[in-house]
């Protein structure tokens, strides 16, 4: 029977371990599903669902000598998992303001509380080393809308971040 | 009026380039019927291009008057519409009926100007702005064999490319 397993390698970042993990993954029988890779910091890092017949003991093998090679560090998951179900956000909110520890942290917690679900977030620091700047763009769905979230994130823009919410409208034609 | 199976992606025939309509004829006149038909059986859709339907002439549907709060030129049945001027540009978020469960972000133009015709081969001009603009412009991408997978962009690069990139 087939499964899902979720896939997260990390390591340091080089040309090529997308293909060779894909390579390894193929010809030891796996079909990939959803996958997601980021630069994090010089760090390659990727997370991706694969379906196989094998057990995870046997998937550890077949990416062990792999990770020996690229010195990459692989966690596997058996999952529950389905394909065709996303689910479309109807809020992007853009956060920006100069770097210091917390932002993700409040801005995350008063939408959480707010009900707001998260579907994809991206961060990244930006500026110079003397002074960073932090950005991250959010999206998601908002079951009360947007002007639900604006009270709740209020507050926030009174310590110096900058938050502008943008309704999303998938357009389907 | 008859509801017509829509193509879907990778189905080749998406990628085919529609003609001129030459006959402003009942025949036409029916179709447009069932492509209306067709559109409206499918919940949010607010635009529909015949070759999506496995009709290969110049013909696209838009109607976004059911979304609050949007300028709009109510219903407009687009025989063969050519645009005639854009400005702008806005990245806004797509999805197609030709390509279930993707969505993805498209820079499009955001003011335009379009000629077309109506069923009785009349000219008409619209003005169109924003997510009506956007879903024109969708629609006539279909005309031309091009869905939005061939224009959409990361959403990694949101960030760089926002309202009025020229």
């Amino acid at each position: 029977m087939k499964r899902w397993y979720m896939l997260t390698v990390v390591g340091a970042d080089r040309p090529g371990i997308v293909a060779r993990l894909s390579e390894t993954l193929y010809h030891g029988g796996c079909n990939l599903g959803e996958a997601s890779m980021a630069r994090l910091g010089g760090n390659f890092s990727i997370m991706l669902m694969a379906q196989t017949d094998t057990d995870i003991e046997a998937l550890r093998l077949l990416l062990a000598p792999l990770a020996r090679e690229l010195n990459l560090h692989v966690h596997l998951d058996r999952i529950e998992a389905q394909l065709h179900e996303h689910v479309e956000p109807n809020l992007r909110i853009t956060v920006s303001g100069a770097d210091r520890a917390g932002i993700v942290a409040e801005v995350t917690g008063a939408l959480a509380r707010a009900g707001f679900n998260i579907l994809d977030l991206y961060s990244d620091v930006a500026g110079t080393a003397a002074k960073p700047i932090y950005v991250m763009i959010i999206d998601g769905f908002a079951p009360q809308g947007a002007e639900a979230l604006e009270a709740a994130l209020a507050p926030l823009r009174k310590t110096g971040v900058d938050l502008r919410l943008t309704p999303l409208d998938t357009l389907i034609g | 009026m008859a509801i017509l199976e829509v193509l879907r992606y990778p189905d080749a025939r998406l990628k085919q380039v529609s003609s001129a309509v030459v006959e402003f004829d009942e025949r036409l006149h029916r179709f447009a019927a069932d492509l209306e038909a067709t559109m409206r059986a499918s919940p949010g859709c607010v635009g529909l291009a015949a070759p999506q339907v496995n009709y290969f002439q110049r013909i696209a549907l838009v109607d976004v008057s059911a979304k609050p709060k949007l300028p709009h030129n109510g219903r407009m049945l687009l025989i063969n519409p050519v645009i005639l001027e854009q400005h702008g540009a806005v990245v806004g978020r797509e999805g197609c009926l030709s390509v279930p469960d993707f969505t993805g972000n498209v820079l499009r133009a955001e003011r335009i100007v379009v000629r077309s015709h109506d069923l009785d081969g009349a000219p008409h001009e619209y003005r169109c702005q924003g997510y009506e603009a956007r879903a024109v412009l969708h629609e006539l991408d279909h005309l031309d064999g091009l869905l939005f997978l061939d224009r959409v962009e990361s959403p990694r690069q949101d960030l760089f490319r926002r309202k009025n990139y020229k």
